[in-house]
């Protein structure tokens, strides 16, 4: 019974980090119709920055130091490392908003096809930096909360837990405050006929930016959450946090349907149930299954869901015409 | 055949024709026999990619043209058919560990008992590298290519049914499964990181001697004194020959065209009786052959191939190929192999040469000084030459990755055509030259 509680937990843990990068996706595709490749290195970036604001006292390449960093060998506390997060979220969405205008703003009215190719090239040519930086032992990001956990009953609940599902709450929160606000708007009308959504007067290429600069800032919260001590990162940007754990929400994007927010929420929620409940109850066939099994489950989920869904369960089927 | 206006046709059959002029043909011909000269190391040709890829170019040439094979694969699919796929590397494995089965070593009795998958709990490691049939290549090849097109059509009720974006994100997926598969199963792949001895590419009749044996210097039927390299070359030459003609023949046949009717337009190639699914999934199918075969020869060409190497940059590989050459066409997908396989090789050749005049002064000593850093203090520079310590100056290594990167952005951004494009555009100024068209 307590293992069930606790595989629930981390079920739902892991479904909000899934559910937080799975929103980066949703948003860019949305409002530019790219889907995005690079989504890996961004947040593998996004995380450094983090390491960045948290573990040095000035920034690289630049002549004035952090304010409000810590004190060199001491942690930060749990306000100031909010406020930490917050720029790393920032730094995060103007790498999106670069990208963008380098790389994406030029390729508008392409192919589908040809732009998720360049964001393809942008993870193969942002990661030999990331991962240049990490360097073999990697860095950490000072989790004030660190490893500590929650007793209740017996059941063991990582503090991580509640922070990645209060992170998740937080940022579909904004999202849907977002989508009712002027911007939003402007973003679906975009989302749903950009020609028309011109010809009303919106600032196209305004929605890409926005849309780029959330979605990076969304995929290094997920990072920077999916790096803390539960997960095998533990606590530092390192090659555990190698873009390959992105490509696993790509099957909770697909289950949701590439253009549905509410539909990553689900799609979040049951890929993380299938793999941490597969990874916690058929343990016993490590010796058959191989190590590791539980990471392809998700691939296997989004498989046999396509073969009966091919738009998802909540994407919008496309009306094919001559 | 008229000699005088070499682009002028004058029938169908030749307007339908692999070389519609003479030009076409001999420029084709006199092509081959410019690789066989530089392969041969005859006085002058020899030296040209010696020059660009170092005295063992013939290394990275063989890979490349066993990527070629796949990459043409893979032009089917994406050029001819408009399915795009991202999980070509999991056919290469597919081919590889078919003929690593087939063609692998003879164990004894006991290393087969390794053979069996789920023999017990990964106990058996040091046993493998030792099962496989021993059978000769021309049957390991051909099943290479078969079981893959299998294993193809065996996915594609998934593959078809899906478009655009859903089709590439399920082939990631299988990509993923197929790296799984070979951490599962090391008493096929061998060790996930190290591998396992592959199948040589000698040619014989049966288990006995070879026929023409092709992993030893010496002479080749008796007269012709080739070394190891020279001989695989050719082979794999005779084999990217075979593969192309094929392919283009695939192209101008009629399901070659019922192919490119679904590439313009699903819907209206159902219209006009073209079964949708049965052509996608014969694209599938014969796009999945090229990567095993290719597979298979890479994974023997090489002869250190592991389960890790099939993963999704391989498969990206090959979407950079068929983007920076030019997709949907055959002539592009080979010089986009060529382009993109040779291109790290010559800019480490290049690192190399520039360091060399490191001290050399004048124009070429402050290029070599601003762009490669010894690891020294107050040396800057962003390529760093020694290969110790990680951090700033990123290796030649790390820079190839980036250049990569850049490249297929820069291609979709200014050349979508890719290098069939420019080389259309460089023919067209020159068709008219001196006029402007």
């Amino acid at each position: 019974m307590i293992t069930l509680i606790q595989t629930i937990s981390k079920a739902v843990a892991l479904g909000s980090i899934y559910a937080i990068l799975g929103l980066s996706y949703v948003l860019i595709f949305k409002g530019t119709q790219v889907l995005n490749f690079a989504a890996g290195a961004i947040s593998m970036a996004g995380a450094l920055f983090m390491s960045i604001m948290v573990a040095d006292a000035g920034f690289p390449f630049l002549p004035f130091s952090n304010p409000i960093a810590p004190d060199p060998g001491e942690t930060a506390g749990m306000g100031r490392w909010l406020v930490l997060l917050l720029m790393a979220l920032i730094l995060g969405g103007i790498l999106g908003l670069v990208l963008e205008r380098v790389a994406i703003r030029p390729m508008v009215g392409q192919p589908l096809f040809a732009l998720a190719v360049i964001t393809l090239g942008l993870e193969i040519a942002i990661q030999p930096f990331n991962l240049d930086a990490v360097a073999i032992s990697g860095r950490s990001i000072g989790v004030p909360w660190g490893t500590e956990t929650w007793e209740i009953g017996g059941a063991i609940f990582p503090k991580s837990y509640l922070a990645a599902v209060v992170a998740a709450a937080l940022s579909f929160g904004f999202v849907f405050w977002f989508y009712r606000s002027r911007f939003g708007v402007a973003m679906r009308a975009v989302a749903f006929d950009q020609e028309a959504a011109m010809a009303q007067g919106i600032n196209v290429g305004r929605v890409f930016a926005i849309a780029w600069g959330l979605g990076a800032a969304l995929a290094t919260l997920a990072a920077i959450f999916f790096a803390m001590a539960p997960w095998p990162a533990a606590g530092v940007v390192s090659l555990e946090i190698h873009p390959v754990w992105v490509f696993r929400v790509l099957p909770v994007i697909v289950l949701g349907g590439l253009d549905s927010v509410v539909g990553v929420i689900y799609g979040g929620l049951l890929i993380a149930g299938f793999e941490i409940f597969a990874g916690q109850y058929l343990a016993r066939f490590t010796g058959v299954l191989g190590p590791g099994y539980s990471t392809i489950v998700p691939y296997l989920v989004m498989l046999v869901v396509l073969l009966v869904k091919p738009y998802g369960l909540f994407g919008t089927a496309e009306i094919r015409r001559v | 055949m008229s000699f005088g206006r070499p682009l002028l046709r004058t029938s169908y059959n030749q307007d339908a024709s692999i070389f519609p002029t003479v030009l076409q043909k001999g420029l084709a011909i006199g092509f081959v026999l410019f690789l066989s000269a530089m392969a041969l190391d005859l006085p002058v040709f020899g030296d040209i990619p010696r020059f660009f890829l170092g005295n063992t170019w013939l290394d990275p040439v063989g890979l490349t043209l066993c990527f070629a094979i796949a990459a043409l694969g893979l032009n089917i699919l994406v050029g001819v058919t408009g399915q795009v796929s991202l999980g070509h590397a999991f056919f290469m494995g597919t081919g590889a560990y078919t003929a690593v089965m087939l063609g692998g070593n003879v164990g004894n009795e006991e290393s087969w008992k390794a053979c069996v998958p789920f023999h017990d709990n990964l106990g058996l490691l040091d046993q493998q590298g030792e099962c496989g049939l021993g059978l000769p290549i021309w049957i390991w090849l051909p099943a290479s290519a078969l079981v893959a097109a299998m294993i193809g059509v065996l996915v594609s009720p998934a593959a078809v049914k899906v478009r655009g974006l859903y089709l590439a994100i399920v082939t990631i997926g299988l990509v993923f499964i197929g790296l799984h598969l070979g951490r599962m199963l090391p008493e096929i792949a061998g060790d996930f990181e190290s591998g396992r001895k592959w199948p040589r590419l000698d040619i014989r009749l049966w288990k006995g001697d070879p026929v023409v044996e092709m992993t030893e210097d010496g002479k080749w039927f008796g007269f012709l004194e080739l070394s190891e390299e020279q001989k695989q070359f050719f082979f794999l030459l005779a084999m990217v020959l075979l593969m192309t003609w094929l392919a283009k023949n695939l192209v101008r046949s009629r399901t070659g065209r019922a192919l490119q009717a679904i590439r313009d337009r699903d819907v209206a190639a159902e219209v006009m009786g073209v079964p949708e699914f049965k052509y996608k999934r014969i694209g599938f199918a014969i796009s999945s052959a090229y990567a095993g075969l290719a597979g298979a020869l890479f994974a023997s060409f090489t002869g250190r191939v592991s389960p890790v190497d099939f993963g999704l940059l391989l498969s990206v590989d090959f979407i950079a190929i068929l983007l920076i050459g030019g997709a949907g066409t055959i002539a592009g997908t080979l010089m986009g192999t060529v382009f993109v396989e040779l291109l790290p090789k010559s800019v480490e050749k290049g690192t190399a040469w520039l360091s060399g005049n490191l001290d050399a002064g004048g124009l070429l000593g402050g290029i070599a000084n601003f762009l490669l850093t010894s690891g020294s203090a107050g040396d800057f520079g962003p390529v760093s030459i020694s290969a110790t310590a990680p951090g700033w100056p990123m290796s030649v290594f790390q820079w190839n990755f980036v250049i990569y990167g850049v490249l297929i952005v820069v291609f979709l951004i200014f050349e979508p055509l890719g290098l069939f494009g420019i080389w259309l555009k460089v023919r067209n100024y020159w068709k008219g030259w001196p006029f402007s068209y």
